[in-house]
């Protein structure tokens, strides 16, 4: 009988009656043939795998984190109110210590999405690891989390919502923005002042393989991980790395997506992307289960798996150690520029333009934080599209000052409605949210 | 007029049923080391007096296999097993003849890797050296293409007397259930099938003409013929035949729980809408996961001679049992004990079970009676407990589709039916404690040999529908048909049902008594690139577990349900 050195939950949602669109890759099929190999290989039956079914999130786990416009039944389905209660349910079982390690493996994913919901961006419309991570933070009182996102694509959603927290380590291993969608995701961008340095960024040159991103889990993740010292180590999994994927240009294989698991060693592994469903996710996601839960998974390889066919060119290897280089360089320097940052105090404000490009929407974005020296500081978001839509968003963090509290309050009714169509805060401290609309 | 024989563990019990009622019964004690005896010596009982030419059918369930496989009796098995990428095949090495070999399919049945024939012979001449005779052939994805498993028994060639291959014992993705199921299979057939030619010859002999068939664990029956090729199917058929007796006294539209009370262990089951649920894979026997299809049935080792101990002012009910209770001579206190102190049950020695809860009394501080009565309420609070433990993970088990998940069905039983030899005695208190209706299964000593008598024949099929590569298959049956890219999910319905009722006529059913349902349906358009071409079409169909047509009705017409608190008493008619 084959045991498992780790007993690792699983909550499997494939939900097979949805899709994007009939021809989309976020459809039924998609991880159909995962549900085969899983199930040929007999994982369940394994000693010390157990299976899960999902919870379903509500509307106050989507408002610890979003700004739903114009509200959360408009800009969701079931199937994300289910894939998300899969993240929470293997969440809950993880620290109740029923598991020590759990794999949400639900679709739809998430990591697109970001504060301000307008649409579904990136085939995501809530983001299912920061609503997991902030009902752990209500629920269980966990303070320091972090995620590792190992998603082929910028996981700018979890960036974005994470930006002015000092409490949750974001970082990214991707395909370099200026290659693939969302074009985001440089070394230099760190995250706000108050939480400068607990966002890291690690864009890979295309053709990047088993050899590349081994080499980053321990010259740039492993460290930064070791130094923060997180209560909790989330991966968002995707596996549009691997060298089958259709919509990126990288070499990984299921190979390499184990070892990095086991690199990494998370407690919850949550599925993102992938899209090479058939050559890739069958194998890439028995490989992922076989290493959280401590099981040989050496003999888990594609069918046409070749590494030497794989193997990157020197060129890529010079290229991945110095982007490494660079993000520890900066790493270092964190604390000195964090302390200046902070010394500076004031408002910081900074303007941005985001697309949803499933939904084809175009927001603009005003935002400003309060720099303090007692908290992450209040902040606040002035959010307006090319559909005509504006609000405006305030946002009180978990461990607010008095004074940032007061100031969250005092932008919350000196607003007028006149300028916007709703105006929303979200008060983490007294786990309150309030809109203020026009009436109907 | 059918005769049905259920081999039990300590008993065996035989019943003759006729379109008008019971017939005649029989409890004969069940011999382990002569099972033959224990069946023709019952088999001679039920029909004493009887002109056996009436006999239309007669079904046997049995612990041949179950025993042989618990005992570790079976047949060395050469095992050749084409495992492919995944979990290192070694991992479920099983008996000493096991030989993981090159070849490999993928999900959609592609064949990736070929086997390797030099590979085979090398084997099968090390197989034949060894004296080995049964061999079982298991590929990953067999189900989707069984091309190499049957490429792989072409070359085994002469030599052996049985060889079976995996995609056979059922249409279920598994590979390391399917490695056991064909193993077990494997190992007992050679006994299965020398025994039951022998129980055959000695049926004929004594003039009985009618077809055999014998029980399987999803509570259905299949011919004796049939099942010489698939003995394993045969395990623990027992609990089956049980909840299959009660069924047809259940309510049509409520879900029942029925609870079987032995001396050792409480077998548990449901019916919903008077048909039994089954597992979703298959049983688990000896440690090892099958896909032999059987009930969704749990045993807990509680019973009416479970020892009851007290410890820190607690009481403990089994998991051992030491024999009898005290009021039949036995050494420890038991439930049996507590039941005659309260002057529930009228039998045995009232001094002996008074003294049972006199020990018991003195460790929790009171008299025996109130001993007694509390040792009755802990047996139903832990029969009830497991029940609801059993029920709640029914409910906990996953879907995958979104509406599946917003139905959110959940199993709630309306109804208890108690079987087995204490049941009367625990209805009352059953009812009190879990305020449902509860109600003791007429004829509930024997109801096990009559669920064999009328059980049907059942039979399952997956269907498997790939447009893109332009098949149907239903490997299982060695069904293949080339398809056209506009096969759609009704004709592969029609489809799977009319193999499926083709199988189970092949298994011994008769047209009359096929009752088909559709258990899976799923339908995927296979996008790539960003156009569809084509689509993977899954369809599973059984034939849905329940009693021959003729029987039910006038059988349950003659009895009427007895109130809750007022269990029946067993009073058969007998055929003088
Ligand atoms: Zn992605
Ligand atoms: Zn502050």
């Amino acid at each position: 009988m084959i045991k498992a050195t780790y007993k690792t939950g699983l909550v499997f949602f494939p939900a097979f009656d949805w899709a994007i669109s009939p021809t989309h890759p976020e459809r039924e099929e998609r991880l159909l043939y995962t549900q085969d190999q899983v199930l040929e290989e007999g994982l369940l039956d394994i000693d010390g795998i157990v299976e899960f079914k999902p919870d379903m999130i509500n509307r106050d786990d989507i408002r610890r984190v979003h700004f739903c416009i114009p509200d959360e039944w408009s800009v969701i389905t079931d199937s994300h109110l289910i894939s998300g209660g899969g993240a929470k349910t293997i969440a809950t079982m993880v620290v109740n210590r029923v598991i020590q390690r759990g794999f949400a493996l639900v679709r739809p994913p998430g990591h697109h999405a970001m504060r301000v919901v307008h649409g579904a961006r990136g085939f995501c419309n809530i983001n299912i690891e920061a609503i997991m991570i902030e009902y752990l933070r209500d629920a269980y009182g966990i303070e320091k989390v972090a995620i590792v996102d190992t998603d082929c694509h910028h996981g700018d959603g979890t960036q974005d919502i994470y930006w002015h927290d000092p409490d949750t380590l974001f970082i990214s291993i991707h395909q370099d923005g200026r290659t693939l969608y969302p074009g985001s995701g440089f070394p230099h961008e760190l995250g706000g002042p108050t939480a400068f340095g607990t966002t890291i960024n690690i864009p890979l040159p295309p053709r990047t393989s088993e050899e590349g991103f081994l080499y980053v889990a321990d010259h740039v993740i492993l460290p930064i991980l070791e130094a923060f010292k997180p209560e909790i180590i989330i991966n968002s999994a995707g596996q549009d790395n691997h060298y089958t994927d259709p919509i990126t240009d990288m070499r990984f294989s299921a190979q390499g997506y184990a070892k990095l698991t086991e690199k990494i060693s998370p407690h919850i592994a949550v599925l993102e992307g992938g899209y090479s469903i058939e050559g890739a996710l069958p194998y890439v996601n028995v490989g992922i289960i076989l290493a959280l839960a401590g099981i040989d998974y050496s003999h888990v390889k594609e069918p046409d798996y070749d590494p030497d066919q794989l193997r990157q060119s020197p060129e890529i290897t010079k290229h991945i150690e110095k982007v490494a280089n660079q993000v520890m360089e900066y790493w270092y320097k964190v604390p000195e520029i964090k302390e200046k940052l902070l010394n500076q105090g004031g408002i910081k404000e900074r303007e941005r333009t985001i697309y949803y490009d499933t939904d084809n929407i175009l927001e603009n974005q005003r935002e400003k934080v309060k720099v303090c020296i007692d908290c992450s500081g209040v902040w606040s978001i002035e959010s307006w599209t090319d559909r005509g839509r504006r609000i405006y968003a305030i946002h009180v963090p978990r461990k607010a000052c008095p004074s940032c509290e007061a100031l969250g309050y005092e932008w919350y009714e000196s607003t007028s409605l006149k300028l916007f169509d709703a105006i929303l805060i979200q008060d983490r401290k007294n786990r309150r949210f309030i809109v203020k609309k026009h009436p109907m | 007029m059918i005769i049905g024989l259920d081999v039990g563990g300590t008993h065996t019990d035989v019943v003759l049923v006729g379109k008008e009622g019971l017939i005649n019964q029989a409890k004969v004690p069940t011999e382990k080391t002569n099972l033959f005896d224990t069946i023709i010596s019952g088999l001679q009982r039920v029909t004493q007096g009887i002109r056996v030419e009436v006999i239309e059918r007669l079904v046997l369930s049995t612990t041949l296999t179950t025993n042989a496989i618990l005992e570790g009796k079976g047949e060395p098995v050469g095992m050749i097993v084409a495992g492919g990428p995944g979990l290192n095949p070694e991992l479920f090495r099983i008996g000493n003849h096991y030989y993981p070999v090159s070849g490999y399919i993928d999900h959609r049945g592609r064949e990736v890797q070929p086997i390797n024939p030099s590979e085979i012979e090398t084997i099968a001449s090390k197989l034949r050296a060894d004296g080995i005779k049964s061999v079982g052939v298991v590929g990953k994805f067999s189900v989707r293409n069984p091309v190499h498993e049957n490429q792989i028994i072409k070359k085994l060639s002469n030599g052996f007397d049985y060889v079976l291959a995996g995609h056979r014992v059922s249409g279920n993705l598994n590979f390391p259930r399917r490695i056991a199921t064909v193993f077990l299979n494997a190992s007992v057939q050679g006994i299965y099938k020398s025994f039951f030619l022998a129980i055959q010859k000695s049926i004929a002999t004594m003039g009985i003409k009618a077809p055999i068939y014998v029980l399987k664990a999803d509570g259905g029956t299949m011919s004796l013929e049939a099942s010489m090729n698939f003995p394993g199917q045969t395990i623990f058929s027992g609990p089956a035949a049980s909840i299959m007796g009660a069924l047809s006294y259940a309510n049509p539209r409520v879900e029942t729980l029925v609870l079987d009370i032995g001396g050792t262990t409480t077998d548990m089951g449901i019916l919903i809408d008077r048909v039994p649920l089954l597992e979703p894979l298959g049983i688990e026997i000896g440690g090892l996961r099958t896909l032999v299809r059987s009930l969704n049935t749990e045993s807990i080792a509680l019973g009416g001679d479970s020892v009851v101990r007290v410890k820190e002012g607690h009481i403990f009910i089994g998991p051992d049992r030491e024999g009898p209770a005290m009021a039949f001579g036995g050494s420890v206190p038991t439930p049996t004990d507590a039941l005659i102190v309260l002057g529930i049950m009228k039998e045995g020695d009232p001094l002996r079970a008074e003294k049972a809860m006199a020990f018991i009394g003195e460790a929790l501080g009171c008299d025996p009676i109130s001993a007694a009565r509390e040792v009755y309420t802990a047996f139903c609070h832990m029969l009830l407990g497991a029940a609801r433990a059993m029920v709640e993970r029914i409910n906990q088990r996953p879907v995958y589709t979104i509406r599946e998940f917003l139905d959110a069905y959940r199993v709630e039983p309306q109804e208890i039916f108690i079987i087995g030899g204490p049941a009367p005695y625990f209805a009352p208190k059953l009812s009190e404690m879990s305020g449902l209706p509860t109600r003791v299964v007429p004829y509930h000593e024997v109801v096990n040999a009559i669920g064999a008598a009328l059980s049907r024949t059942t039979c399952e099929l997956t269907l498997f529908v790939d447009t893109e590569r332009g098949i149907a298959s239903a490997p299982e049956d060695g069904f293949y048909k080339p398809v056209g890219s506009n096969f759609s999910i009704d004709e592969a319905r029609d489809l799977a049902v009319s193999l499926l009722v083709q199988k189970a006529q092949n298994e011994g059913a008769s047209s009359e008594n096929i009752e088909t349902e559709v258990v899976e349906e799923l339908q995927f358009n296979m996008v790539r690139g960003f156009y569809t071409t084509g689509k993977n079409i899954r369809v599973k169909v059984q034939v849905k577990p329940g009693l021959i047509n003729g029987y039910r009705v006038e059988l349950s017409k003659e009895l009427s349900l007895g109130d809750v608190s007022n269990p029946m008493t067993v009073n058969p008619r007998r055929l003088e």
